[in-house]
Parts: C-alpha cells; sequence; structure tokens
C-alpha cells in the first residue's frame, strides 16, 4: 500500500477504491508514475476488483487515456474487474468522443458500482 | 478571410526546447487570459485539452525529447476568436495514416487520439505538408 504519491487508495469490502491525488492530471512524468501505481495494484497485489473514482479529476489527455487503457487490459488478463464513476461531464466527453465510454465500465456514482461489483 | 493584425488583442510567440515543464508555463498563460477574457469554461478546457495534446505532440513524438530540438509556438487573440501554431522540429508523420481511434479494432492500441481530441474541440486543425507544424483555431462561444 505505501509508496503511491498519484493515489489514494482504500478498500470497501473486497472492492479497491482509487481516488487520484492530482487534479489534474497532465505532466507526462506524473501520467506513467501514475500508470505505474494502477498496475502495481493489479500485477503485484493481485486486486481483483478496482473501483476508479475520478471525482477529484478536473483535466485529463490522451496520454492518460493511454494508461487507463493498458490498466484495463491487466486487468482483464488477471480475470479481473475494472470500473470508473464520478466522472465529471466534460471528463465524460472526452471518453465519449475517443469512444472509450464502450471500452470501459463506467457508473455514475461509486455505490453504484460497489453495488455492481457484490451483484 | 484572414484577419489584419490589428484586431489582435494579444499575441504570444516563443521558442523553447522540447521540455514540458516550458510548455506548460506557456499553456497556462494562455489560459490565464482566456479566463480573463471570460471565456467560457467549456470552451477553455477543450482548448486547455487541445492545447496539450498540440505541445506534447511536438516535446514527444516530433522532437523525442530533444532539448536541442525547439517547439516554435504562436498564439494569437481576437476578440472572437483563438489562433494557434505549434511547429516541432522532428521529421513530421502523415495525417492520413494515423489510424481511426474510433474503430473498434484500434480502440484498445491507437496512439492517434490525441488528434482526435483536438479535432473535436477546436474549430479547424490543420497540418502542413510535412506533418511537423499544426495551426488550430477556436471560435470564441457566445450566449
Amino acid at each position: 500500500m505505501s509508496g503511491n504519491r498519484r493515489l489514494e487508495v482504500s478498500e470497501v469490502g473486497d472492492v479497491t477504491v482509487v481516488r487520484f491525488v492530482d487534479r489534474k492530471i497532465l505532466d507526462v512524468t506524473n501520467i506513467h508514475e501514475l500508470g505505474r501505481e494502477l498496475f502495481a495494484l493489479v500485477e503485484e497485489q493481485n486486486r481483483k476488483k478496482l473501483l476508479l473514482n475520478f471525482t477529484t479529476v478536473e483535466f485529463l489527455s490522451s496520454e492518460t487515456l493511454g494508461e487507463l487503457i493498458k490498466l484495463e487490459k491487466k486487468v482483464k488478463q488477471h480475470t479481473g474487474r475494472l470500473m470508473l464513476t464520478n466522472i465529471k461531464p466534460e471528463i465524460y466527453e472526452v471518453f465519449a468522443i475517443t469512444r472509450l465510454n464502450k471500452l470501459f465500465d463506467i457508473r455514475d456514482e461509486e455505490a453504484e458500482a460497489l453495488a455492481a461489483f457484490s451483484a | 478571410m484572414s484577419m489584419s493584425l490589428d484586431e489582435w488583442i494579444w499575441q504570444l510567440e516563443e521558442s523553447f526546447p522540447s521540455r514540458t515543464a516550458d510548455a506548460k508555463r506557456l499553456l497556462e498563460s494562455v489560459l490565464a487570459r482566456l479566463e480573463g477574457e471570460n471565456w467560457y469554461p467549456h470552451d477553455i478546457f477543450g482548448i486547455h485539452l487541445a492545447l496539450e495534446e498540440a505541445l506534447v505532440n511536438a516535446v514527444k513524438h516530433g522532437n523525442k525529447f530533444d532539448e536541442a530540438k525547439q517547439v516554435h509556438f504562436v498564439v494569437r487573440l481576437s476578440p472572437e476568436k483563438l489562433y494557434v501554431q505549434v511547429r516541432d522540429e522532428g521529421p513530421g508523420f502523415k495525417i492520413e495514416e494515423v489510424p481511426d481511434c474510433t474503430e473498434d479494432e484500434n480502440l484498445e492500441k491507437c496512439s492517434g487520439r490525441g488528434i482526435m481530441l483536438m479535432r473535436n474541440f477546436m474549430s479547424r486543425v490543420d497540418y502542413n505538408e510535412n506533418g511537423n507544424m499544426v495551426t488550430m483555431e477556436k471560435s470564441r462561444k457566445r450566449a
């Protein structure tokens, strides 16, 4: 758990809930660090149910989308499940334009995703 | 129709070495100016995204983070529109060879997502023939 600089990680039952430290996920170095921390949750800590809560995120670019796509692949390879929640409308627009709203399982609220994980 | 220079209310022209910190500083000065001119937050969000993508493309893909190479950045603002030009010193690319990221087979692998976002959020996005210079315009939204 320790050593995460870009993420806040908590557990709700068997679901790992992740929030982002950066409001604007910008700098290329930070983005790759963010990716590494996310991948470690899946590859090193073997977490199967991952919920990314975007409540704090006000901006992201295609670099970050690239890391999220890699994460989604890794979660699938580990037979896990990934959900994204609390995405602000303009950020959702970025997912919709790139059609990544079809790739990711996106839910409005964290509670809705938690219910879906345990269903 | 092109605008005569005296219609621009603000201009910025700078060349900087291929470092993201310099790109970020320039980007922030543009956003601060747009906020000062009371542009709509959604317009500013889109411009932020498009500029971020264009500058990262120039520093990372164009100049490959080579600090001996420069990124040339021009911004002009009129009451009604923003004009931006970003040029790198890389070999360029062919815009028509960038795969369409919204095709199902490309959804997970595509790297042309940044250009797609630029096209969606800006009013006009054009590349020069070499593919090392992008010119973008955003028309200001009015109530």
